[in-house]
């Protein structure tokens, strides 16, 4: 038994957490003085959320220069990852965070209802996502993923007068919560098996002390109802019936929140448990990511199709991007093969270009949408839209054409690194299917662009984009088209990324 | 036919614990009330608490008891959200099942 008296806490590295200390302290000054002052002018809410940001991302930037020199290690008693995997993801949230933060605050205040509330809870998310991105503990991973899937239900329904946004928050926080239970429920049932929490002695304990095929049973069944809990997180055919009408119900600017913070962590999160945990069940679980890959690819691809509101476009198209991102972990689960890692290089590589990529795309979406009415966002509104302001309109195609995979968008980086890595371990299968689909959802975005460029607009009225969504358009392109050009920038960095903290 | 490797008075919690898991995961899928499909998802969140201090009973591990306070505060928190959700729609509509909120077609 433990003596209270001689109780020692576990070691906790300050300078390691400080990126996520910082977002939370910004959420805390963002509430407190924001509900202790009248109404801030001049945009000072999304400015303060953007200079915290900022900060975070020189201090992840500096964690990143120490880990590449001394290596990658476990914090507080090994409950976090310090690894570059870590890292580069957290760096991919907190950019998104900025940027929609920016394009939030030109929207809030098209609305008139430009309050701190909005920013709080995007921050908190985004530590959220920073502790589901690095945990290295199923529980710690837990609350991760409650923090950040709690501040998006409230962001989903944030839009008070929109019967439609609280809807979607209903929703989402139903489905949600039923998909915490399960990852929750495999939690425990791993635990009972093995005595452990801790992704890294998951592994130990699997690989030297299991022999007990009774307890195999329930160890599956728990891997299996973490990867249910995590599919519906990532909206998986077929779980992903609530992201449509999620997508299109919650404000636009919180779709791309939505669309590219969770999905970072989720993935991310996603991958890091089942490479260290359960690699030793990899034959298992390969199989089951096989089929969900397959599965989520054709159905995201085809129902976007048949989609006239484009953000329920774009919702199947994020359904179909997962599915490609599915492709790599299903490269990366052949641990025999000296591939395997690219795998995972490819995953990382492909959610975080994502992110950028569909920052930009809601953003122009929520200033072509002149209101939150679901009118504003069906197709008809992009009618004519290049006819009336090419440059908007240009900006918006090369965004499409880089969620189709076009060469020299930082899109054919990602699907090629995800499909090049399942060649390279041999599922030939699943790459055909990826191309395939890649092909039938090319079609969806030149319906969009059909829709700008070729058909006349109902009316000549120009809509305004405002500075700071100008800012944090610009941002996304410049990381498309440039990753897009010189491939080699996002490839050399994330080419020792395979080395995860483990001790 | 459900065997655990465990003292059978663990098993016998265990069994309970699935079983009410079970009883939450159908009350979401079927019943059309949100507070509800609510409440079975706080079943479902202490069908695995029963789990958890079963299985750190029988592992021996102190961990999976304290593991119980994280869930019950993340329960908590989730009531807070969810309730504030369902309240802010009950003041714009009267009457409130699932199939009302039928604006956003699946």
């Amino acid at each position: 038994m433990n003596d209270i008296s001689t109780f020692v806490g576990p070691k906790i590295e300050w300078l390691a957490i400080s990126p996520l200390l910082t977002l939370l302290a910004g959420a805390l000054v963002l509430l407190l003085a924001g509900s202790l002052t009248s109404h801030w002018p001049y945009r000072l809410y999304a400015i303060t959320a953007g200079m915290t940001s900022a900060v975070a991302i020189g201090l992840s930037i500096y964690l990143w220069r120490d880990v590449t020199t001394n290596g990658p290690r476990l914090l507080i008693d090994g409950a976090l990852a310090l690894d570059q995997l870590a890292l580069l993801s957290s760096i991919a949230v907190i950019v998104a965070v900025l940027l929609v933060s920016f394009i939030t605050s030109d929207y809030l205040s098209r609305e008139e209802s430009d309050l701190p509330e909005i920013y709080a809870l995007y921050l908190t998310s985004a530590v959220g996502a920073l502790v589901m991105i690095a945990a290295n503990d199923l529980i710690v991973l837990f609350l991760g993923l409650e923090t950040l899937s709690l501040s998006l239900y409230l962001l989903a329904a944030s839009n008070r007068k929109q019967t439609s946004s609280q809807e979607a928050g209903l929703k989402y926080f139903i489905l949600g919560g039923f998909a915490s239970a399960f990852f929750l429920y495999g939690v425990a049932l791993t635990y009972g098996v093995t005595g452990t929490t801790r992704l890294v002695n998951l592994d130990l304990v699997l690989n030297t002390y299991i022999a007990v095929p009774r307890n195999d049973a329930i160890l599956l069944i728990g891997i299996g109802m973490i990867l249910v809990g995590f599919a519906f997180k990532v909206s998986l055919v077929p779980f992903q019936m609530w992201t449509p009408d999620v997508y299109q119900g919650a404000p636009t600017p919180t779709t791309g929140f939505m669309a590219s913070v969770g999905k970072i962590a989720a993935i991310v999160a996603l991958v890091r448990v089942f490479v260290v945990a359960f690699p030793s069940r990899s034959d298992d679980w390969g199989t089951v990511v096989l089929v969900l890959s397959g599965l989520t690819l054709v159905v995201g691809s085809v129902v976007a199709i048949v989609q006239t509101n484009i953000k329920r476009m774009l919702a199947y198209s994020s359904i179909s991007h997962a599915g490609f991102i599915l492709v790599g972990l299903e490269a990366a689960s052949h641990r025999d093969s000296v591939n395997a890692g690219d795998g995972l290089i490819a995953v990382v590589v492909y959610v975080v270009l994502y992110a950028a990529l569909v920052v930009g795309t809601f953003g122009v979406v929520t200033v072509v949408a002149r209101d939150s009415s679901a009118d504003a966002t069906s197709l008809d509104a992009f009618k004519g839209l290049a006819k009336n302001q090419p440059l908007l309109g240009l900006v918006m195609t090369v965004f499409l054409l880089a969620q189709a995979g076009m060469p020299l968008t930082s899109g054919f980086v990602a699907k090629f690194g995800v499909i090049q890595s399942a060649v390279a371990v041999g599922s030939y299968q699943l790459a055909v299917i990826a191309m395939v689909c890649a092909v039938i959802a090319a079609f969806v975005y030149l319906r969009i662009m059909v829709s700008m460029w070729l058909a006349d607009s109902p009316s000549p009225e120009k809509v305004a984009v405002p500075a700071l969504s100008r800012i944090a358009i610009g941002v996304a392109l410049a990381i498309t088209l440039v990753i897009g050009f010189l491939p080699s920038l996002i490839l050399d960095i994330t080419s020792n990324l395979t080395q995860l903290a483990s001790k | 036919m459900i065997s655990l490797s465990l003292a059978p008075t663990a098993t016998w919690y265990l069994i309970l614990a699935a079983v009410l898991f079970a009883i939450g995961t159908l009350g979401v899928l079927v019943r059309r009330n949100p507070l509800v499909m609510f409440m079975c998802i706080e079943l479902m969140l202490n069908a695995v608490n029963l789990s958890f201090v079963t299985l750190a009973r029988e592992l021996n591990d102190i961990n999976g008891q304290t593991i119980v306070f994280f869930v019950m505060v993340v329960a908590a928190a989730e009531v807070v959200v969810g309730l504030g959700i369902i309240v802010s729609i009950m003041r714009n509509r009267a009457v409130l099942t699932t199939d009302d909120l039928a604006e956003l077609k699946g």
